[in-house]
């Protein structure tokens, strides 16, 4: 790691950047087992619960932009702290859309507690703390400046994406056996398709990372080495 | 236009027994601007002032390497200075007109050289004027003092003044330094002009200055040259540590 900056505000304004970006990532992955809590229970008003909480992700986005905007304009940085400061205007967004993608999940979860639960949730958990688990270890390589932590969440995102279509056929077969349960079927269908997409946009983190860490763009074009 | 890169092969200077620049070796390429940076003392000045020979004016001053130019060399005993000072033209950072006119201050470089055709003269002294964006500013007032101009102006004059002996290679050693922003925005859009028709290397301190203007970029620290690279790499995605630190401002 680089030594501090001569100017120890800039510094503070920069740590107050990564503090702000953790904060963020923690209420993306409360929500997301907070939700998949409510799911497991059929708890609806818990799920009401994550959605309202929705709008701390949302202000933490705006805060964190602004910051982004007001250092870019103040600072002039340069180097990796200018990639630092990219870095976390992607990352903001990516974590916003989680907290959206959670809404929604949330959102099925209440139409899903109306009804008994289609089987045992065995694999949709599975699935939720492997996404949950690489937004945490996609933030801690952000803030360690750890290229090949970030590359190897990367690396998981094909285990989420086959359980994605492992579950998805599952169900499928459920439905097709059972027309009555198709409603249900669907509903989680479209809960495994949010967590497949929560682990897309770790993946984003995770790439994002890397153009951090080496300054190299490794999005669309595979990370290799 | 000018087609040769200034070369400089492991150049060392000495004044007296401090060592100013050790070892510098890089290959600056023809209309393209340089910027050079780096702390106070890194070297950079010095180095600037070698492809002029204007250390040769310090006692005690001792080189070793090369700066080859056209194939020459420009650090050997039998380079022609005279002739060298011509073709490397040098802007500094306080503007120092001559106490003449403006037409004076620019005509000077020609008639030291020898040219007396008044009319050639003219269109020289409108050239250079036109050269350095200053001619629409003092076309009505080209008579009157040098000094009656503002800083800025000024020191558009000392570039006219470098341009009107049909220099290859202009040397500025932080001419923004004591300007106002909007002299230093048109400074600063005058320089990316010039490097159309000539190889502009310019010291300076104010690193955002260098990321606007310059192709390439040059990092000095206790006299050596730490990183050369294209200005977009330097400022983006150094490969040294020591330029990470310095151009993000974590020196000292």
């Amino acid at each position: 790691m680089l030594k501090k900056h001569t100017n120890s505000a800039y510094e503070a304004e920069l740590d107050q950047l990564r503090d702000k970006i953790l904060l963020m990532g923690g209420y993306v992955e409360e929500a997301i087992a907070q939700a998949m809590e409510a799911l497991k229970d059929r708890d609806s008003e818990k799920a009401k619960r994550v959605i309202s909480r929705d709008k701390l992700i949302n202000t933490l986005e705006l805060e964190i932009d602004e910051l982004c905007v007001e250092l870019l304009a103040l600072r002039q940085p340069a180097g990796s702290d200018l990639r630092l400061i990219i870095t976390g205007l992607k990352i903001s967004t990516d974590l916003e859309r989680m907290g959206d993608l959670v809404v929604n999940l949330c959102e099925r979860v209440i139409e899903l507690s109306r009804e008994p639960l289609l089987k045992p949730l065995i694999d949709l958990p599975h699935m939720a703390n492997l996404a949950m688990g690489m937004v945490r270890e996609a933030l801690d390589a952000y803030v360690k400046h750890d290229a090949s932590a970030a590359k190897e969440v990367c690396e998981r995102d094909d285990e989420v994406d086959n359980l994605d279509s492992q579950i998805v056929r599952e169900l499928l077969t459920y439905m097709m056996e059972k027309p009555g349960s198709i409603t249900r079927g669907l509903g989680l269908i479209m809960v495994t398709r949010y967590l497949e997409r929560i682990a897309d946009h770790a993946t984003n983190i995770s790439e994002m990372v890397i153009f951090l860490v080496k300054g190299k763009d490794v999005r669309h074009r595979g990370i290799g080495d | 236009m000018v087609s040769s890169n200034i070369e400089c092969n492991n150049l060392s200077l000495w004044y007296e027994d401090s060592k100013a620049l050790d070892d510098v070796s890089m290959n600056i390429k023809p209309n393209r601007v340089t910027a050079l940076i780096g702390p106070s003392g890194c070297g950079k000045s010095t180095f600037l002032r070698c492809i002029n020979r204007m250390n040769d004016e310090i006692a005690g001053v001792r080189t070793e390497g090369s700066i080859i130019f056209e194939g020459e060399d420009i650090l050997s005993p039998k380079a022609d200075v005279v002739e060298l000072r011509r073709r490397v033209g040098m802007v500094f950072q306080r503007w120092n007109p001559f106490p003449k006119s403006i037409f004076d201050n620019i005509a000077y470089g020609p008639r030291t050289h020898g040219m007396k055709d008044k009319a050639r003269l003219s269109e020289i002294v409108e050239d250079a004027l036109k050269k350095a964006a200053l001619w629409d500013e003092v076309k009505d007032r080209l008579r009157e003092s040098a000094f009656s101009l503002s800083g800025g102006q000024q020191q558009r004059l000392c570039i006219a003044r470098a341009l009107a002996v049909e220099p290859d290679i202009l040397l500025m050693d932080e001419p923004a330094s004591a300007l106002d922003p909007i002299s230093t925005a048109k400074l600063e859009e005058l320089i990316t002009k010039l490097k159309q028709r000539y190889t502009v290397i310019i010291v300076t301190h104010n690193m955002q200055q260098a990321a606007r203007i310059s192709d390439f970029t040059a990092f000095f620290y206790m006299g050596k040259l730490i990183e050369f690279d294209t200005t977009n790499t330097i400022f983006t995605n150094p490969g040294e540590e020591r330029t990470e630190a310095y151009i993000t401002g974590r020196f000292g």
